[in-house]
């Protein structure tokens, strides 16, 4: 590992400033992937600025009924914080998929969604990799890609983002709140993180220097009943090869709201918009969510040894879709 | 700006330790290295496997992945701590004992590290991915067979004492 700076924040303000005085600084939350890339030499950051202690670990209820969580929450905390699991269960079951008890307590919330991908190529330096070293390539469109993107991808890269979190919050129209040298602002869950198109290298839409300091889980998606399924190679503790966050709201025999999300075959979470169009209005029917999907998933292009994700991802998010309608008829 | 090591104080096993250590040095490293606490294991050194787990003010956590900087004034726990003042072991490691839950031995600490972790958060009420709709939060979580190998599931033992893990950590379930 290559040797840095060690800056410990105690404020927002702090923290941005000493990213902005540090070229090749990184920002350090809970460091569950940072340290293990930067133990695999994949990030050599000249300087850490620790915000894993910033006072930004509480969850406040908003007066609009929205909730908002602060950037240093722990996964394990948030799972099982009792308005989220009551008012947002989707996202306490992403959670609760992910990862380990362990790396949970570690993780926050806005480290999470800043994780990498976990593409074999992207963590090898010996091998070409368009995201880690721009132009060298990407090993993984002819190589092993199994666990690889079917939508969205480009020439450039099909790696797709590890989280099971950001895949929840991008169905439940949850809101980034982000800090820096430019001021404040706020971006949609399902866009915060990016398409690889030619620059494979931003994973997100996150600016220099830029902090997330929040996410926003909104009134709009309180209360309505919402699910994560995640489907892996083992029962527990593995990335998904394929996984589904669905919200779905059934009011006078038609849908009045669906959001659905894709995790692991895309670059991002695929937030199914065409599904969704198709849906609302609707009346909800196992034959009506199969033909949702099936336009969703007309975009797909998979790889070589990919092509079970789109009929993988296709059932799982019909049988979510299927189980939430029965529970709102019911 | 600072310099490339860092002076660190924590508790480590109930006893304040400062230390300057190399901004790289990673908890594991530092327990092992550094004070001679060779209980913590390390496995794979990519929070991959479990074999490192300690508790870090009081909850489990893989120690290869936490850099030793950042712990300033935290509380550690490694296996060397669990047994009570009087050396009486920890009632999950009479249990592993009396269950032979282990072969090779290597996973053993981040065993009963973990599980010393997971009877803390399921008393306090935390969810894991096989608990039902049902469970009240802010309830204890009652802790079957299926909940405890999901719970311990940031552990591997190549040895595959897995049958016998549960059960040992089964008799200790309050």
């Amino acid at each position: 590992m290559k040797t840095f700076d060690y800056v410990r924040a105690r404020t927002v303000e702090e923290a941005t400033a000493a990213f902005a005085a540090a070229p090749g600084a990184r920002y350090l939350g809970g460091g569950t992937n940072l340290v293990d890339l930067m133990k695999l030499g994949v990030e050599r950051p000249t300087a850490l600025v620790d915000v894993s202690r910033l006072p930004l670990d509480t969850v406040d209820e908003l007066p609009d009924g929205s909730l908002r969580v602060g950037a240093t929450v722990r996964n394990s905390d948030l799972a099982a914080h009792p308005l989220v699991r009551e008012g947002w269960p989707a996202l306490s079951r992403a959670l609760l998929s992910g990862a380990s008890g362990q790396l949970r307590n570690a993780a926050t919330t806005g480290g999470n969604l800043l994780q990498r991908t976990r593409c074999p190529y992207f963590q090898d330096l010996s091998k070409p990799c368009n995201k880690r070293e721009p132009g060298s390539g990407c090993g993984a469109r002819e190589g092993v890609h199994r666990d690889h993107a079917v939508l969205g991808h480009s020439p450039h890269c099909v790696a797709t983002h590890p989280s099971d979190m950001a895949v929840a919050l991008a169905a439940l129209d949850a809101r980034v709140e982000l800090t820096g040298p430019a001021g404040d602002r706020v971006v949609a869950a399902d866009v915060f993180h990016r398409l690889p198109g030619d620059r494979p290298e931003l994973d997100t839409e996150i600016r220099p220097g830029e902090l997330i300091t929040a996410v926003v889980l909104p009134a709009a998606t309180r209360g309505l009943p919402s699910a994560y399924r995640k489907v892996r190679d083992r029962a527990s503790y593995a990335f998904a090869l394929a996984s589904a966050a669905v919200v779905l709201r059934v009011e006078g025999g038609v849908v009045a709201r669906v959001g659905i999300a894709l995790g692991g075959v895309a670059h991002r979470p695929w937030r199914a918009r065409r599904a969704e169009e198709a849906l609302t209005g609707a009346a909800p029917s196992r034959a009506a969510f199969e033909h949702a999907l099936d336009l969703e998933l007309s975009a797909a292009e998979p790889l070589r040894d990919n092509g079970y994700k789109v009929p993988l991802a296709r059932s799982l998010t019909v049988d979510v879709l299927t189980r939430l309608a029965a529970r709102s008829a019911g | 700006m600072t310099s490339r090591s860092s002076r660190t104080t924590l508790t480590v096993n109930g006893r304040e330790r400062t230390l300057t250590v190399d901004n790289r040095r990673v908890l594991l490293d530092l327990l092992r290295e550094d004070l001679d606490l060779t209980g913590a294991k390390k496995g794979c050194d990519h929070g991959q496997c479990g074999a490192c787990t300690v508790l870090v003010d009081g909850r489990r956590m893989n120690s290869c992945l936490l850099l030793a900087v950042a712990l300033e004034g935290s509380e550690v726990t490694t296996v060397e701590g669990l047994a009570g003042p009087d050396g009486e072991p920890h009632p999950l490691q009479r249990a592993f004992l009396e269950r032979d839950a282990f072969q090779c031995g290597y996973c053993t600490p981040g065993q009963l590290c973990s599980a010393v972790g997971v009877l803390a958060e399921a008393a306090a009420g935390h969810p894991s991915a096989v608990t039902g709709p049902e469970a009240e939060a802010g309830e204890p979580t009652p802790l079957g067979a299926a909940e405890i190998r999901e719970r311990m599931s940031g552990n591997l033992c190549r040895c595959g004492a897995y049958p016998r893990i549960v059960e040992a950590v089964e008799d200790v379930v309050p």
